[in-house]
């Protein structure tokens, strides 16, 4: 919707100017570029992506802090730090908290902030959209966190299992909290799975074809999809709950003669792409890692890129293995435990390539480099626990057990986190024009590494001694003791380590004042993200890149012999664009996303306290979805008149973030005399998009 | 290996120089952003229709014997008109879609009212039909049919209000001179979303009212 004509806007390097104007809209346009403002209705993708990754960290801290808990509650026998009641919520939140407002948008930051820019575009197909995804994602995660001052935290566990999460077992207003704040946080990924998708799909850059991608672009398409089908599956369940809690219907209650492994299912059927949606972003960022600071291409391109297209199919065909337990049949079972078997085969071909990768490369041990091996590591550990879990009868007995604690965690926080902690290493040069200390980082790595190993470990012997998840407190005669107070120190560690990792960015930022600049390549990449100034102008690039093949900026840097030796053809500094571009069309900042967005928790407290105010948030949403409709995407004072930028044939070329949308419908008129003719597409593509209020066509 | 294709972005491109160029395709696929994003979005509604009725076969089938079901509320001739009406709607919108592709703004804002007004008799059948089965006993919260039958029915009957409301808002758009034939994908955008309402009608009724037991 957004970007089809597009006023130029005069730049200077790095610095957006936006016009002032009045017109159209009920209100102004935001202006300027610098203070809350210009964050708060932004619409640049880089800018959105820097927010999700601030907000992913804020909510690091929060679910840290509930974990601490956790490990305090549980350091010795019959620990009194939390109630039975206030235990149940922290582990929930904390589970909620990780999953939903930690890795997912930590993951939505990295594609956000370098999906356009792998693939050589300006920015995303609807950057209006995109904000509106951040603030519904952030509208969502306040909101779930608010019930801790309202009555109580959701205390059902993150898959939230009805009817356990029902009425009766859960009185408090937890739930609803937790069924609607996901809901909001669902709609935030789905509008933002629609608008990635289709940014790879259109508006890859001349030559970037499929298969010159880098592979984290791929394996952040895969999650998109995985997202696309995932959502809505979990709205349903999440709808449903919701109607059991506060319309009395039937969906859960056994009484009616409900099947209480109706939610499971739904729930797993979404459940397990969501562990493909948490694991591959980390995959694609090992795979951009790895090549880099092992000085050779990727092992096997077009295997990594298949073997994540594999678990993005094969994802959704072992749902059942989180419910062998549960009593639904040998079939079922002996199917389930196959499928999760053979997932296990792309996942390997990955760790394999990693590795493949490494082998003969002259290795640079940086700390990027270091969060990455150890994420490999860290995640085989966790994937072999994984295959013992595909075997029906050994699950039966870690079904519930700490074992299972050990395993997610090794996966998602010694897999994702890692993963993703070295892409924050890595690429944080290029979002903010320094690096990072590397020798507080090296010192913060091996902190985290072995307070996880610390906390984690243990664990596996505690599950298989058969110490039970969420209980609130153990017996002194259990034997639990000893492996208990391990993981508590350890958790310790690992709150050590992210602090050592904040206060390096801390550190770091103030020894950057007054530094010589990073330059556009600090690391010899070899993605086109690095191949503009650092941090990314707000065009992102001077003018169009034409790819010729993968790792198309290396190439432009090294040249390959005939006898195999690597050589220099050009400096960094002279292939990158210097970001000085001043003539560049970019989508103008908007109120409406914001807008839209707060209208969402006004629903979801009205449908929970009183229905005034669903109306109030609704009539919000209603309202600014009418004047999203009727703003046009750019803000047609800010033309300047004399400016084609189709006017050389090549700039902007297959871009469709300048010239798509607006030559897409086939006439030639001047962009700004035909807003109507865009506003009208924005509508329908919104009012599909959220599906929750109407569209205007105006 | 050079740019040689890009040039420097000139400051003042030379004006009146043609616009939409025809040297480069608009987008990688050649669809439009927005009929791209509506194909996405329409793949997801598949899943969100598909776990519906998944739930509702799953309730049906565990209905207390007794108890008020799907054979003692239906009303199949009734049910078969209302589903009649909708999928005419689809052909009214084709010929809209049609009118103003061709540029015939008045043929457009009749099949445009002819598709909505369509629409709404549907809905307001599906209101009789409520009113009618809560009269029969059969309210949200007496079983757990009643529960997956309203919400079901439901989920639909609010996919085609949003339909009848974007439908409205073009033909307002039109009428103030917003929306145009050069819209006409604006058009063909609101025509994927209610056809697919109606495919879903059609995956509804079958499965739910033919297939009672």
């Amino acid at each position: 919707m957004t970007t089809t004509s597009e006023p130029p806007l005069q730049l200077t390097a790095g610095v957006q100017l936006v016009r002032p104007s009045s017109s159209l809209g009920v209100l102004a346009r935001p202006k300027g570029d610098t203070g809350w403002k210009s964050w708060l209705f932004t619409v640049d993708h880089k800018r959105i992506g820097i927010m999700y990754g601030a907000a992913a960290l804020v909510f690091l801290v929060i679910g840290g802090i509930e974990a601490l808990l956790i490990r305090l509650q549980l350091a010795v026998p019959g620990g009194n730090v939390l109630s039975e009641d206030a235990y149940n919520q922290v582990f929930t939140m904390h589970g909620v908290t990780m999953v939903f407002l930690v890795i997912m948008p930590m993951a939505a930051a990295f594609a956000n902030y370098l999906l356009p820019l792998q693939i050589g575009a300006r920015d995303v197909a609807f950057p209006r959209l995109n904000a509106f995804s951040l603030w519904a994602f952030l509208a969502g995660g306040i909101f779930l966190n608010t019930s801790w001052f309202l009555g109580g935290a959701p205390d059902g566990g993150w898959f939230g299992y009805a009817p356990n999460s029902g009425l009766v077992y859960s009185p408090s207003n937890g739930m609803d909290f937790y069924a609607l704040g996901l809901q909001i946080a669902g709609i935030a990924s789905l509008v933002s799975a629609i608008n990635l998708i289709t940014t790879v799909l259109n508006m890859r850059a001349p030559g970037m074809t499929l298969f010159r991608m880098p592979v984290l672009t791929w394996m952040l398409l895969v999650v998109q999809f995985l997202l696309l089908f995932a959502i809505p599956v979990i709205t349903v369940a999440l709808f449903l709950l919701t109607f059991d809690r506060l319309f009395g219907a039937n969906f859960f209650n056994v009484a009616a003669g409900a099947d209480p492994l109706l939610w499971q299912h739904l729930f797993w059927i979404f459940g397990h792409p969501e562990v493909y949606i948490l694991i591959l972003p980390a995959f694609g960022i090992m795979s951009e890692v790895i090549p880099v600071f092992s000085r050779k291409p990727i092992f096997g391109y077009p295997f990594m890129v298949f073997s994540g297209i594999a678990i993005g199919f094969m994802g959704w065909g072992v749902w059942a293995h989180h419910m062998f337990t549960s009593g639904m049949g040998p079939v079922s079972v002996a199917a389930f435990s196959l499928s999760t078997m053979f997932i296990a085969v792309p996942t390997g071909v990955k760790i394999l390539n990693w590795l493949a990768t490494m082998w003969g490369g002259r290795l640079r041990m940086t700390t990027a480099m270091m969060y990455s091996v150890g994420a490999v590591a860290m995640f085989t550990i966790g994937g072999l626990s994984g295959v013992t879990h595909a075997i029906a009868p050994a699950d039966t007995q870690q079904t519930d057990t700490y074992y299972i604690v050990a395993h997610f965690h090794y996966v998602i926080f010694g897999g994702s986190l890692m993963g993703m902690l070295s892409g924050i290493y890595f690429w944080w040069p290029k979002m903010f024009g320094h690096k990072l200390d590397e020798k507080l980082g090296k010192i913060g790595f091996w902190v985290l590494l072995i307070g996880f190993n610390l906390t984690f470990g243990p664990m596996h012997i505690l599950g298989l001694q058969g110490m039970s998840r969420r209980i609130h407190s153990y017996a002194a005669d259990s034997g639990f003791n000893l492996w208990n107070m391990f993981a508590t120190v350890g958790s310790f560690v690992v709150a050590l380590g992210v602090m050592l990792f904040f206060w390096n960015i801390g550190v770091s930022r103030r020894r950057a004042r007054g530094a010589p600049p990073v330059g556009p390549d600090p690391w010899d990449a070899r993605g086109l993200e690095w191949m503009t100034a650092s941090p990314t102008p707000a065009h992102n690039f001077d003018r169009d890149i034409t790819v010729t093949r993968p790792d198309e900026f290396w190439h432009r840097k090294w040249r390959i012999g005939p006898d195999g030796e690597v050589k220099r053809i050009a400096r960094a500094a002279d292939v990158a664009h210097d970001g000085s571009a001043t003539d560049v069309h970019l989508p103008s900042p908007s109120y409406w996303p914001v807008v839209v967005a707060l209208g969402l928790p006004l629903v979801a407290y009205g449908l929970i306290y009183n229905l005034w105010i669903t109306g109030l948030g609704a009539l919000l949403i209603l309202g600014g979805l009418y004047g999203w409709v009727f703003e046009p995407p750019d803000d047609p004072e800010a033309h300047d008149h004399h400016d084609d930028h189709d006017a050389d044939g090549s700039d902007d070329s297959g871009n469709g973030a300048s010239g798509g949308g607006a030559s897409s419908n086939g006439d030639g008129a001047p962009a700004d005399g035909d807003g109507a003719r865009e506003l009208a597409g924005v509508g329908a593509g919104l009012a599909a998009s959220t599906a929750k209020a109407t569209g205007a066509q105006p | 290996m050079s740019e040689v294709a890009n040039p420097p972005p000139a400051v003042t491109a030379p004006a009146g120089a043609g616009h939409a160029s025809a040297a480069h395709p608009p987008t990688n696929t050649g669809m439009s952003h927005n009929k791209v994003a509506m194909w996405l979005f329409l793949g997801s509604e598949c899943l969100l229709f598909g776990a519906l009725i998944s739930v509702y076969m799953f309730a049906k089938s565990r209905l207390p014997a007794g108890e008020i079901g799907p054979l003692d509320v239906f009303d199949i001739p009734f049910t078969s008109v209302s589903s009649f009406v909708l999928l005419m709607s689809s052909l009214t919108m084709v010929l809209a879609l049609s009118a103003i592709t061709r540029g015939e703004e008045r043929g457009f804002r009749v099949w445009i009212v002819a598709t909505a007004l369509l629409g709404g008799t549907f809905i307001a059948g599906q209101v009789y039909e409520f009113t009618v089965f809560y009269n029969l006993g059969l309210g949200y919260t007496t079983n757990i049919f009643g529960s997956a039958f309203y919400t079901l029915t439901g989920f639909h009957g609010a996919h085609v209000t949003i339909g009848i409301v974007m439908l409205m808002s073009a033909l307002v758009a039109n009428l103030r001179g917003r929306l145009g034939p050069r819209n006409a994908e604006t058009v063909e955008l609101i025509g994927l979303y209610w056809h697919f309402v109606d495919i879903v009608w059609i995956l509804i009724f079958t499965i739910i009212y033919l297939f009672p037991q």
